[in-house]
């Protein structure tokens, strides 16, 4: 498969977990195990540029494809806008969700460019910040789409 | 958690996995979007020795035209029925209810076959395959086979397919301009349907139910009531008969009965509103 835009090679056990390889082989630790119940939303990753969970794909399903984890968004000098967006809104507070919820929100806009802010609710309802900081996250969204942000 | 340690097999085509299921017989599991299927092998609820991955076999992706019914095939993934312009035009209802499956990840991998083949009770898509009288196409080695939704349930988690059968396809009647309804009642954004029901009303009235057995069931006392002439409200008062909800930490038994006549009603009454506005 690719991963953030390098090819990886290797023989891995069936049961391998997609979020395991990327962790525990690649060593790509921006991606975290949350729940473990594909509930959370915090090991989320691009699969061929969709969102997926990445505690529910095995390994051997991604064979072939292109997968690509926070380490694969920002540029060499300049952080990827939605990354910039979640920073410029303090769309974080512990840290823990948010490279799945920035997984997700690239996958969202890719798919709804131009969202209003309960398509970026329901967008992200599969990514629980247990911060409970959803205010500043949906500002930092929208602010990515180009669109007004509430106050 | 991880899964028990298993072997490994990708199909290249349809008659390739059916092949390879007859080849490994009850050892073997299909694995399609596996957001089934991996949760219960993380749980040690299931230990095939073997997967045969069709996940990315793409002569069974698809939505099509087909006169009088939309064919789909079985490893259409939810998120292509959400956005499927035929499905939003002929059968809309299939198209709103894929929309509320899980979450976007979840959609991005769950197919149609993978949760009819799952049989789950508290799955949204089989209630509205039921509620639209869908028909299943079911391939082995020994030939192919087509059944009556209503007939592919048979226990919890079990279905009417042999251990060498894939389902391969799903048909659905078009409804264009019928009146439908999906009530999906739940606490939080993700979670399963509490309850859940599926309901079109084209001339007759299909109703299915999420949650109130043990398997995807229709509601039949209901369908009757209408199809003898019966109100909205006689047929909501019966919805949850012959039925027998599970109860656990998100509802008793008896109030599931409760709900499944109080959106049994509402599903009623925004079918008949929808009709009156052309469907949409």
């Amino acid at each position: 498969m690719t991963v953030n835009g390098t090819a990886q090679q290797g023989d891995v056990e069936p049961r391998l977990l997609l979020v395991h390889y990327l962790r525990d082989v690649l060593g790509l630790t921006g991606t975290n195990v949350g729940c473990d119940t594909t509930s959370c939303g915090a090991c989320t990753v691009l699969l061929d540029g969709a969102s997926v969970k990445s505690c529910t794909v095995l390994a051997v399903q991604a064979d072939g494809a292109d997968v690509t984890t926070v380490e694969g968004l920002a540029g060499p000098d300049e952080l990827h806008p939605v990354q910039e967006a979640f920073r410029e809104h303090h769309g974080l507070q512990c840290g823990f969700c948010t490279p799945g919820m920035v997984m997700a929100t690239v996958s969202l806009l890719a798919e709804c460019p131009s969202p209003t802010e309960q398509d970026v609710r329901e967008g992200l309802e599969g990514n629980l910040c247990r911060c409970t900081g959803y205010h500043n996250i949906v500002k930092a969204v929208l602010a990515a789409a180009g669109a007004e942000v509430p106050a | 958690m991880i899964p028990a340690p298993v072997d490994y097999v990708r199909a290249d085509d349809a008659d390739h996995a059916v092949a390879l299921l007859a080849e490994y017989g009850e050892d073997a599991k299909l694995l399609a979007g596996g957001h089934s299927l991996i949760p219960l092998m993380k749980l040690r609820l299931a230990s095939p020795s073997v997967l045969v991955d069709v996940g990315r076999l793409q002569d069974l992706s698809y939505v099509w035209d087909e006169g009088d019914h939309i064919a789909i095939g079985a490893l259409t993934r939810h998120r292509d029925l959400e956005t499927s312009d035929l499905l939003r035009e002929q059968v809309p209802i299939l198209a709103h209810a894929a929309a509320l499956v899980g979450d976007p990840q979840v959609r991005h991998r769950g197919t149609l076959g993978g949760t009819l083949a799952h049989g789950d009770p508290a799955s949204d898509l089989p209630a509205v395959v039921l509620a639209l009288g869908g028909t299943l196409v079911a391939r082995s080695r020994r030939g192919e086979r087509t059944m009556a939704a209503a007939e592919f349930f048979h226990g919890f988690l079990e279905t009417a397919l042999a251990e060498d059968e894939m389902l391969t396809e799903v048909r659905v009647p078009k409804v264009p301009g019928a009146g439908w309804s999906f009530q999906k009642f739940n606490r939080r954004a993700l979670d399963w349907a509490i309850v859940g029901v599926a309901c079109v009303r084209n001339g007759t009235t299909g109703i299915g139910l999420v949650n109130m057995a043990s398997t995807p069931v229709r509601a039949t006392s209901a369908e009757e009531a209408l199809a003898r002439g019966g109100s909205i409200d006689e047929a909501a008062q019966v919805a949850a008969d012959g039925t027998e909800p599970p109860a656990d930490l998100n509802a008793s038994s008896e109030y599931r009965k409760h709900l499944a006549s109080v959106l049994v009603r509402r599903a009623l009454v925004e079918a008949d509103d929808r009709a009156s506005h052309g469907g949409s």
